[in-house]
């Protein structure tokens, strides 16, 4: 294993993070906060740590599957510990484990919280969090790749490990232009999202935050209701945005470049546009009553489905308070998620249209043993390798599911609230139902459960692979067979 | 330049990891989906699954924007086939194209013509060739010629009590000549670019580059200079086998090809009558004997199995004092042949790919100061290239002594107006020189780049 690379890559990404944590310092200047030195103060010692160790060459180019699986997931766990010590020391979040849970659940987009009163909290910590999301929704280590001219080709595997789906490609023959174009468009949706908040009466500073938990589909709120006491025309923008950040940047590209009928052409879009309007119409004639008018449930339903369908989280209304049928659905729509290419979690729809005609087909095979049949997806044939890993990646994902709703159980919380606790960080999404629904947080667990959806959050938005990798002892076992 | 390889071969591949390397934008199509996905992971280049001659494939890898497409399947039609519809489809395009049937050679010019093909490369061609220079300096492992001939790069292995070894370069100018540079030095699996003080140790394997007189009296001189070859003996009668059995008797050198296949053998004799053509199997020993290995200046093993190539190799070096040179197609064996004593070792593979990576530099700068000719040595770790210099740049007219130049870079020669010069620290470089330099930094694409 090529470790001097990895300890390179890893110094940039202290290096990149720490210059973020000086940029969060900023604002607790314009805002007069006393939180101004612990910010600045972590910024430039890891300032300093990350330029030595920058500083110092590697080895060796050599740079292969492992070593992209093992710097994405150890990168992120590292991000995540600097990312909780301001927030520690600064004394607005007491333990470091919760101080963690919350920065991991930032820049794994998730937006589950441990904080009891969001408002007690300082602008500058408000920032930082949704700036986690903003982060974390694109990813950091493919853009630091990018911008380093070191890694080359090998890049991809960092891309692939790093990036929401089943399959990822790049757009232009270079990664760092892909990465370029893919950062330019989601830096430029943000913008646009942060001037509509604007127009719709918003201080810039929540303009800002909500935009970066948005664009991340991250779910921090600045108030403890979440969008529940926002103007209407707010929660439409946020609706719109929701939806539009779900979507794989790819359709936005072809858009860019003129190929507006291939990108209406795809079937993943399809699907995922027409998930959202099902199951909003569902629940908005299953809550109607509670509503009176058409357009408020029209309007929360949408706001909903859209915000747990891309995994973002927000709530517009306390919606466990809603029937078994809709809280149902939104349920369901946990483990959907959003398009893969997007900066959503869960599953993903590319994955549940391929997974849903593969089901079909070994159907099939049973009435006609000898027929053959081909999965079809965006009009191109699926190989059976992408098949058998994402039949693999259920399977992984069932497993750590089951696995944590055991561990977590030890709490001895009622089963609805594990079940939402466990799908809610394991998709990304943020609130779950009951003890963790939106009206509430996630500081009725105890520290070792916090500790098991930390873990669920980052192999979420890792696709599970990485930290699996990360944590199985035979990825380190060759080394010793060596010495 | 956006660039369109098809075909993802050993040639392919090859050719699309420099070009990448260069910075251009790369797309490579091939029609094995697993292989495009292998090689797009491994280096920065966009992969597409399908067939080349496909238009909807090749518009799907944008064709309409690409400036060069060059197509290097394993079919001679596929090739042709996408090089027309690549100019059909994008007239600005340049395309190059491998094409190895002789029925298609035979009126090459007709081909290009017809089909819009700007260059076809032919791989046995030029391999031949590189094969046919190695022989004309027997005691070589490789040989590149520059500018026209004028100038020739030439590698050859320093034996462990050569009276070169021990001596810094300075003292072997000083005992020897000084127009005799020592350009690259491969000790075990590191490429050394020298300077006066380095000191040649046993088992080199060292580069100069001279003209081709001062080299012949250089090596003269050494003691490692032989007898011009009067025959030669190849075994495998491929294309290869073929072509430089052509190049070979206008150099009035005897050829005797050696094949296991009756028709191959007759189809050779029809081609070649002055050529003797044996019928046999080369494993069989007496054969070899018999066909006069043992008083053989040169031998060539040129057969389709790699394994086959280097126990021939093995075996001829223990019976004769022959020339020995050996064909491999899996470079990646190359690291294990440097330690067996198999003689020069050719690739076609690597050589193909060296003539269209030299063909692109020249074409990706045509205005400026461009890369007329390179050629890779030292195992690949370093490349010797040519600049021809059409304008004033911020290097021109400047000392060397005052130009920071980049590490591990050596400016070998200046040709000016016909005569060679080889440059000192008070020699600057003029608009109309061509430059030859050697260099382990890869990528270099215009004289500026010689600074840091």
């Amino acid at each position: 294993m090529n470790k001097s690379f990895i300890r390179y890559i890893f110094s940039i990404v202290i290096t990149v993070e720490s210059l973020f944590l000086i940029l969060v310092s900023g604002v607790s200047l314009i805002y007069h906060e006393p939180v101004f030195f612990e910010y600045f103060i972590t910024g430039v010692i890891f300032l300093i740590l990350g330029i030595i160790g920058y500083r110092k060459k590697f080895d060796s180019y050599v740079f292969f599957a492992k070593e992209g699986f093992i710097t994405v997931a150890g990168a992120w766990i590292l991000m995540s510990v600097i990312g909780a010590i301001p927030l520690f020391i600064t004394g607005e979040i007491p333990n470091f484990i919760d101080a963690v849970f919350e920065v991991v659940s930032g820049f794994t987009t998730t937006g589950s919280t441990i904080v009891d009163d969001v408002t007690a909290l300082t602008h500058a910590s408000l920032f930082w969090r949704s700036f986690t999301h903003w982060i974390g929704g694109m990813g950091v280590l493919v853009f630091v790749l990018a911008i380093f001219p070191s890694a080359g080709g090998r890049a991809i595997h960092v891309m692939r490990a790093e990036s929401p789906g089943p399959s990822v490609g790049k757009l232009v023959p270079k990664i760092k232009d892909t990465a370029i174009i893919l950062y330019s468009i989601y830096a430029g949706l943000t913008l646009i999202e942060i001037i509509c908040m604007k127009l719709c009466g918003m201080p810039w500073f929540d303009s800002i935050t909500l935009s970066f938990a948005t664009a991340g589909t991250g779910g921090f709120g600045i108030l403890n209701e979440s969008f529940i006491s926002y103007s209407s025309s707010v929660q439409i923008v946020a609706t719109i945005f929701m939806i539009l950040f779900g979507i794989n940047f790819n359709i936005y590209y072809l858009i860019l470049i003129g190929k507006l009928k291939d990108a209406f052409k795809s079937t993943e879009l399809k699907c995922y546009l027409g998930i959202i309007v099902i199951a909003s119409l569902g629940i908005a004639i299953n809550t109607f009553n509670m509503f009176g008018s058409i357009f408020e449930a029209l309007k929360h339903s949408f706001f909903q489905v859209a915000s747990i369908m891309t995994t973002t989280g927000f709530a517009s209304y306390d919606f466990d308070l809603w029937p078994m049928y809709s809280k149902t659905i939104l349920i369901l729509l946990m483990f959907i998620g959003a398009c893969a290419g997007s900066t959503g979690g869960g599953i993903k729809v590319s994955r549940i249209v391929i997974i849903c005609q593969d089901l079909a087909n070994t159907l099939r095979q049973y009435i006609h043993p000898r027929q053959v049949k081909v999965v079809r997806f965006e009009g191109k044939p699926v190989d059976k390798e992408t098949v058998n890993s994402i039949r693999a990646y259920i399977a992984f994902y069932m497993v750590i599911y089951f696995v944590s709703l055991l561990l977590i159980s030890v709490d001895n919380l009622d089963f609805t609230t594990n079940f939402a606790a466990v799908a809610a960080t394991i998709n990304n999404i943020g609130p779950g139902l009951n003890l963790v629904g939106p009206s509430c947080n996630f500081n009725c667990f105890d520290y070792f459960s916090k500790i098991v959806l930390i873990f669920d959050m980052l192999a979420g938005r890792l696709e599970l692979i990485p930290l699996l990798i990360l944590f199985a002892p035979f990825t380190y076992s060759k080394k010793e067979k060596k010495v | 330049m956006k660039i369109l390889v098809v075909g993802c071969g050993k040639v392919g591949r090859t050719t699309a990891e420099e070009l990448a390397k260069e910075n251009h934008d790369v797309v490579l199509i091939d029609k094995n989906p697993g292989l495009v996905e292998e090689v797009s992971n491994s280096i920065d280049v966009l992969g597409v699954a399908g067939e080349g001659s496909s238009i909807k494939i090749l518009k799907e890898a944008g064709v309409e924007k690409c400036d060069l497409v060059i197509a290097v399947t394993n079919a001679d039609e596929t090739n042709m086939l996408t090089c027309l519809f690549a100019k059909k489809l994008n007239k600005n395009c340049k395309t190059i194209a491998r094409v190895r049937n002789p029925h298609y050679i035979e009126d090459i010019n007709y081909v290009q013509n017809e089909l819009g093909i700007d260059v076809t490369i032919n791989p046995e061609m030029i391999t031949a060739r590189q094969i046919s220079r190695l022989i004309r300096w027997p005691n070589a492992l490789n040989v590149d010629s520059f500018v026209n001939g004028k100038i020739e790069t030439i590698s050859f292995a320093v034996g462990d009590n050569h009276n070169l070894v021990g001596k810094s370069l300075i003292e072997i100018k000083k005992i020897y000549r000084d127009d005799v540079l020592f350009v690259g030095i491969e000790r075990g699996s590191e490429a050394i670019i020298p300077n006066g003080d380095t000191v040649i140790a046993e088992n080199d394997k060292v580069t100069i580059c001279a003209t081709p007189k001062n080299a012949t009296i250089f090596l003269n001189k050494l003691g490692i200079y032989q007898m011009p070859i009067k025959n030669c003996m190849i075994v495998g009668g491929s294309k290869i086998a073929y072509y430089l059995a052509t190049i070979l008797q206008n150099m009035n050198i005897d050829i005797c090809i050696l094949d296991k296949d009756r028709n191959k053998c007759e189809e050779l004799a029809s081609l070649l009558p002055k050529a003797s053509i044996v019928h046999g199997y080369a494993s069989d020993d007496n054969i070899l004997i018999e066909e006069g290995l043992p008083d053989a200046d040169c031998f060539v093993s040129l057969t389709g199995i790699d394994e086959e190539n280097v126990l021939l190799s093995l075996y001829a070096k223990t019976i004769s004092q022959a020339k020995i040179i050996t064909k491999v197609n899996h470079i990646s064996y190359k690291g294990v042949l440097n330690n067996l004593d198999v003689g020069a070792l050719v690739s076609p593979k690597l050589i193909t790919a060296d003539d269209i990576i030299s063909y692109v530099r020249g074409m990706s700068n045509a205005t400026a100061n461009d890369v007329e000719a390179m050629h890779h040595f030292l195992d690949n770790k370093a490349e010797a290239l040519t600049f021809v210099i059409n304008k004033k740049t911020n290097v021109v007219g400047v000392p060397f002594e005052k130009l920071k130049l980049k590490k591990n870079l050596l400016i070998c020669y200046i040709v000016r107006q016909g005569a060679i010069i080889i440059p000192n620290g008070s020699t600057c470089m003029e608009v109309g020189d061509t430059v030859l330099l050697v260099t382990t930094n890869s990528g270099l694409k215009s004289i500026e780049d010689i600074v840091d």
